[in-house]
């Protein structure tokens, strides 16, 4: 029996095979594309840990973003913690007119939303931030994630990184040096896990420290 | 051919309560008289060995949870302009038979619906999705489709040849003559309609009328019948009344799904949509609460306004139980009948159906968009703007991609701020002045500041008054 044969038998399982069937959104930083088979997985769910706000678990997010901002489909955002503020959106390359937000009273509102968002098809991404630790409603929103063809990320604080997850994704963020930010690779859906790999993400910064001018004494 | 159909609905009086509730629970209807007796009752009440006739405190001592309800005339004549109304979809000519009959000339609609069997099948299913159980008949004539639907048979005569015969053995009850009349015939020994034919036609008219004569030609076809042709509204209003008083906005859903149905054939007969309708829940003595239904687009998909009522009943609680439903739409708005197939869908969701799903369950507020204005003030360089629809003026600054929807003060140590440890403000300061104009203005000097765990943030320092530290956005 040659190699093609074998190949042709419908027992044969190839682990390959999920890697090339998820269709990828290039992150927009060559290094985690490549631990990502090929970028952010479009019509699943991503998980990002992180232990703290203010490290770039956003910006991480920006360049995939403002890729999908083209198409005809809303990047949702269900219950974001702060105002995402317009004007760096705009900065970071994102058609604002694709921009849905959505506000929902109580949790469980919260999680229907996501869930709807995420089904529903016009959706090209959608960004929430749970609290609540629960396996079904993981295994839902892949489930929808994957009608709709949409990525999903869920933003969730480091803990979690213990619990079981359905979420094709799963990469957990920390602090990398001069402001970079590193990021392992926890879990993906037909590959390994791997990392940290670390990304200079803080370009931003830079940059404003060079486009505003310097002023007064402030500790006068 | 066939011409004319009859849609005959002989337990309306018992419909127009049975078919707003989903559960079986036992249903009367009776007759006002001196003695007052079950009318009509549904399967559930049937099981319990309640039948027509049967006096209602009969009827009571079997079933204990019986609802019996008075019969109610004018909700059955309203309930039978409703069905005219959605039947108006299928033919351009219905006329109103009340009690509870309804003709539709069906020639032309044949062709339109895809044959006899097809048109029948969507009738029924229509028909029994509004909650009826009815009895069609087809002739070439409209008196005798309604005497083979008021003989409870589903007879479809196409060859107007072919009539005297398949009318001659129906009881002389199928014809809606006075009582006297028809005593008069059955005293005669005039059991069946083809006894009636037989009889010389001067005696006829002698004995019952020259009216009696002209109505066996008209079923007969030897003599034309104009028809007094109904028209549909030009605004929709339709009401439910519920058997029992309900308590859970839930358990609505089934009564107003019945209404929705029926505005959307209405609709569909008109060739045309709405945007928004309304909502009425009656708790009696003239309170109601009230909602309103929209979408982004006009539409008649009634499994599209099914979902968002689901949604809006889902966050609706009631205060007070509900004795009945009403359904309004008064703005209509021409659909193009090409966008849409025979029963009002459109080819694919749009992106606004997502829009409306979600304000049906969170409220209008909570679905926004996002613009960015060209202001100087950072809470003022952005705004909500209704989805889809952004303004994009932005001053090109760099700025954190979390606003804080309000300044939140900073602690300080000797005069340094701190948030999880001392923040290190990084080169540079952007002072903000702006706003005099309008006292709203501000003095600040902004500052990018790492605190020791590596967060990054964006913080001001106020230049007038007590110079406090306030952390207004995140780096994230």
């Amino acid at each position: 029996m040659n190699l093609d044969a074998l190949l042709q038998r419908t027992d044969v399982w190839r682990g390959g095979r999920f890697a090339t069937a998820v269709k990828a959104v290039p992150s927009g930083f060559s290094e985690l594309d490549e631990l990502l088979g090929g970028g952010w997985p479009q019509g699943a769910l991503t998980e990002i840990m992180t232990s703290r706000q203010g490290i770039g678990a956003l910006r991480l997010l920006m360049p995939a973003l403002a890729r999908l901002s083209q198409d005809d489909r809303w990047i949702c955002w269900v219950a974001p913690p702060h105002i995402p503020y317009a004007p760096a959106l705009l900065n970071a390359g994102i058609d604002l007119s694709r921009i849905l937000l959505v506000h929902p009273g109580a949790q469980h509102d919260g999680l229907w939303a996501v869930e709807q968002s995420l089904r529903c098809g016009n959706c090209a991404a959608v960004l929430a931030w749970p609290t609540l630790d629960d396996k079904v409603m993981l295994r839902r929103l892949q489930l929808a994630a994957e009608a709709g063809d949409a990525l999903g990320v869920l933003f969730r604080p480091r803990h979690f990184v213990q619990r079981p997850s359905a979420a094709a994704l799963r990469i957990q963020l920390a602090p990398g040096i001069d402001g970079g930010l590193s990021v392992s690779i926890l879990k993906r859906r037909g590959g390994w896990a791997a990392g940290p790999v670390h990304l200079q993400t803080h370009a931003a910064l830079a940059l404003y420290s060079r486009t505003t001018t310097a002023a007064g004494n402030f500790r006068a | 051919m066939l011409h004319w159909l009859c849609i005959r609905a002989p337990r309306l009086p018992l419909e127009i309560f049975a078919r707003s509730v989903n559960e079986a629970q036992p249903l009367a209807v009776s007759d006002e008289g001196r003695r007052a007796s079950v009318l009509l009752c549904n399967d559930a009440a049937q099981e319990h060995g309640i039948c027509p006739g049967m006096p209602v405190a009969a009827a009571r001592a079997l079933a204990r949870d019986l609802i019996i309800q008075p019969r109610d005339h004018k909700a059955e004549q309203a309930a039978l302009h409703s069905l005219a109304a959605w039947s108006y979809q299928f033919s351009s000519q219905v006329s109103l038979y009340p009690p509870c009959a309804l003709l539709l000339e069906v020639q032309g609609s044949l062709v339109l619906f895809g044959g006899r069997v097809a048109l029948l099948r969507k009738l029924h299913t229509g028909l029994a999705e509004l909650g009826y159980r009815v009895q069609l008949a087809g002739a070439p004539t409209p008196l005798a489709a309604l005497s083979l639907a008021r003989c409870q048979r589903e007879q479809m005569v196409a060859e107007q040849h072919r009539l005297a015969a398949v009318l001659a053995p129906l009881p002389i009850s199928v014809l809606d003559w006075e009582p006297a009349l028809l005593e008069c015939l059955d005293g005669m020994g005039v059991r069946r309609l083809g006894d009636v034919f037989r009889l010389p036609r001067d005696g006829l008219a002698r004995r019952l009328g020259q009216h009696s004569l002209l109505y066996l030609d008209r079923m007969l076809g030897r003599q034309p019948h104009p028809q007094t042709l109904y028209r549909p509204p030009t605004r929709f209003k339709h009401r439910l009344q519920l058997p029992s008083e309900v308590e859970h906005a839930q358990a609505l859903l089934f009564a107003l799904q019945r209404l929705v149905l029926e505005l959307c054939g209405w609709l569909r007969a008109l060739g045309a949509g709405v945007q928004t309708f309304d909502i009425a829940l009656s708790h009696g003595r003239g309170r109601y609460t009230a909602l309103c239904i929209g979408v982004h687009k006009e539409s008649r998909d009634a499994e599209q306004f099914s979902i968002l009522l689901r949604e809006r009943l889902a966050r609706l609680e009631l205060q007070e139980s509900v004795i009945a439903v009403e359904l309004r739409a008064e703005q209509i708005l021409k659909l193009e009948a090409r966008s849409l197939d025979l029963f009002g869908q459109s080819d694919g969701r749009s992106e606004g159906d997502l829009l409306d799903r979600l304000r049906a369950r969170l409220g209008d507020q909570a679905v926004q968009g996002l613009s960015a204005v060209a202001e100087h003030r950072p809470e003022y360089a952005w705004c909500y703007s209704k989805p889809g629809h952004s303004r994009k003026d932005s001053n090109g600054q760099q700025r954190p991609l979390w606003l804080l929807a309000v300044p939140r003060q900073l602690e300080t140590r000797s005069g340094r701020p701190r948030l999880q440890g001392e923040l290190k403000l990084q080169a540079g300061c952007e002072r903000i002045e702006s706003g005099w104009w309008d006292d709203q203005d501000v003095a600040r000097d902004y500052f990018v500041a790492i605190n020791p765990s590596g967060s990054c943030y964006w913080i001001y320092r106020e230049l007038t008054g007590e110079r406090h530290w306030y952390l207004h956005g995140v780096f994230d």
